[in-house]
């Protein structure tokens, strides 16, 4: 990746976001109040947390299809570690993540030991911790949890909603990980050329390994988050999630065949998402209608670039 | 990655029989697993194999079938679609709007396919000339579909369907029509994938692209032509979907996408593309709805069928990675 290609796609995408942003605030004057700033970083901190690992599958040229599938599963084991099996609320919580990450174990063991492509993989476990989420709630949702839980999901610090400290947080550290880090370094070469990366000396199935556990934790925590925030566990919780999470991390220049991207650019490719769909909201578009939208941006973000890199280094 | 297509396996086999193994090696253990299903269940609760339960896995699923055969071809030539669910549930829609809007009914009956082509090659010229991956455009298309549906219909039901549009309820010698659209369409894919060059050109462009370039297969022509064969297919599974019930809900059946792609999956098309056949994905969706059914029959709840599938998606697919090992 040339310095160039980098600033044009960055410019490009930062363009975009001025003229996203422009536009909403024309359409509707509550667009830029802080109070719906703050909430817009409430409701996107979920989908961002995952976005940051999936940015670092990706970049190895994988992807995990399972996320959501996965919030869903620690979500209904937080409630049934909590309230059938009686455990205290913060060991339920711990358990839960620590479940997350051995759910993306599972997918990072399936995809190096059996060389299962990852779309495969994932689309099987997709199904799989769905089905676990399904089964062991039988439909039946946990609620009532104690005032002090709901400041994860509904209270703020120092007047900013505290899973947005939370994303901030991880996504200073993942980006440090990716950039300065030997770790980040071997990621990319994993996406570059991966025979290559072998020969240079690097444990290719370990550095992805631990992405997939990464991936898998951080849904847990993105399960945790998403409980406190709706007060309740649903079977059905974090279903389409991949599709909010991938776009995130595609339309911020991370290509799809690995290799490159970076976690700048997946956050902002996230502050477009978010700010899309709110500002549909708020134009009167409903729920639906945003997620065309997003499917529709994801197609053209990638058609843009393809576009580009053809023209450009390739 | 794809280059071991499943040609030596075969050549190592000499027999007739043991080669007719070799090549529908899969199809014989899920036709066994069916087998052993039926006799098992049914021996504990004989309602299982009753006429109306038959009926209703062979004649409710065989859209799933069907359009299991088209999601074949895709991931035989090596790419996946995953909005076939919403594209289903889009094009029911259309059919029975159609319908009860009085336009004739072989209009409402081919408007589905059509459009569905239409979409599945816009697809395949994305992911063929565009060069942006399955996974992506279909993930896209997917959300497009869903969300447009639902947004334009709110969900509603369609009701008061004409009785002549229902097809699905039509019987021929006591069958009902859904199964006779199975067999047929699986045995005319089944010799279109063996016998024809346009059919061993999907293996070759999924075992491996650029030998099926060098080899004189216009590759991104030929892929949009796969997908577009999906669509009619997709477009098929609609109409038998729409019209085996007296009312259509206009929305996406959950998980559906996943259901035909475990049916490829388990029927022996290798995700590695490349190999597969359509009568071990038929095979397949008729287990996998056997399996659903059989759940009800012995108490098991209905909300564990989806561990259920991704579980055999992932025996089938590891015991595939396994037995490529053991060829090299």
């Amino acid at each position: 990746m040339t310095l160039r290609s980098f600033l044009r796609h960055e410019a490009v995408l930062g363009f975009l976001l001025i003229v996203v942003l422009f536009l909403l605030a024309q359409q509707s004057d509550k667009f830029f109040t802080t109070a719906n700033i703050l909430n817009q970083g409430r409701l996107m901190a979920e989908v961002g947390l995952i976005a940051l690992p999936m940015t670092f599958v990706i970049i190895t040229g994988g992807i995990d299809l399972s996320v959501g599938s996965i919030l869903g599963l620690c979500a209904i084991l937080l409630g049934v570690f909590w309230h059938n099996l009686g455990l205290p609320l913060p060991v339920a919580m711990v358990l839960a993540i620590v479940v997350g990450g051995i759910a993306g174990l599972i997918n990072g063991l399936i995809i190096t030991r059996f060389k299962v492509p990852p779309l495969i993989a994932t689309l099987a476990t997709l199904a799989l911790y769905r089905g676990l989420a399904e089964g062991i709630s039988q439909a039946r949702s946990v609620r009532g949890y104690p005032d002090w839980f709901f400041v994860l999901g509904q209270g703020e610090v120092l007047g900013v909603p505290t899973q947005l400290w939370i994303l901030v947080i991880f996504a200073i550290i993942a980006a440090a990980i990716l950039g300065l880090t030997t770790f980040g370094r071997a990621t990319y070469a994993v996406g570059a050329n991966e025979t290559a990366a072998r020969f240079s000396g690097i444990n290719v199935d370990r550095t992805k390994l631990l992405i997939y556990t990464g991936a898998g934790l951080i849904s847990g925590l993105a399960a945790v988050i998403f409980v406190s925030r709706v007060s309740t566990t649903r079977s059905d919780m974090g279903t389409g999630v991949e599709l909010d999470v991938i776009t995130a991390v595609v339309l911020g220049g991370t290509s799809i065949f690995g290799g490159r991207g970076t976690i700048i650019g997946t956050v902002v490719g996230l502050i477009l998402v978010q700010a899309l769909k709110n500002g549909l909201a708020l134009s009167g578009v409903k729920g639906d209608g945003t997620i065309v939208v997003i499917g529709l941006v994801l197609i053209l973000a990638i058609l843009a670039t393809n576009l580009f890199s053809r023209n450009g280094d390739g | 990655m794809s280059l071991d297509i499943a040609a030596p396996r075969r050549s190592a086999s000499t027999g007739v029989f043991a080669r007719t193994i070799g090549t529908y090696g899969q199809e014989f253990i899920i036709l066994a697993a069916i087998v052993a299903l039926f006799i098992v269940v049914g021996f504990i609760a004989p309602r299982f194999v009753s006429q109306t339960n038959l009926t209703s896995i062979f004649s409710g699923n065989a859209y799933i079938a069907v359009a299991a055969i088209g999601m074949s071809m895709v991931i035989i030539s090596g790419h996946i679609d995953v909005s076939v669910g919403s594209l289903i549930g889009v094009l029911a829609t259309i059919a029975g709007t159609l319908a009860v809007n009085g336009y004739p009914i072989w209009i409402a009956w081919c408007a589905p396919i059509v459009v569905g082509m239409v979409i599945t090659s816009l697809i395949g010229a994305l992911v063929a000339y565009v060069r942006i991956p399955s996974i992506v455009v279909t993930l896209g298309m997917l959300s497009i579909l869903k969300g447009g549906l639902i947004s334009l219909t709110g969900g509603a039901w369609i009701t008061n369907l004409p009785p002549d549009f229902l097809i699905a309820q039509f019987r021929l010698f006591g069958v009902p029509s859904p199964v006779w659209f199975m067999l047929g369409l699986t045995i005319v894919a089944a010799m279109f994938m063996r016998y024809t060059a346009f059919g061993r050109s999907i293996y070759a462009i999924g075992g491996n692209p650029e030998a099926a370039r060098v080899a004189g297969i216009r590759v991104e022509r030929s892929t949009v032509a796969i997908f577009a064969i999906h669509g009619f297919f997709a477009g098929i599974a609609a109409i038998l979907f729409a019209t085996q019930l007296q009312v259509i809900q206009s929305t996406v059946p959950a998980g559906l996408e996943l259901t035909v792609i475990t049916a490829s999956v388990v029927g022996g098309v290798s995700i590695l593309g490349g190999t597969g056949t359509v009568v071990g994905s038929t095979l397949a969706a008729i287990l996998f709805a056997a399996i659903g059914s059989s759940l009800i029959f012995l108490n098991v709840s209905a909300y564990w069928l989806r561990s259920v599938q991704g579980l055999l998606i992932l025996a089938t697919v590891l015991a595939d990675m396994a037995r490529r090992r053991g060829v090299k």
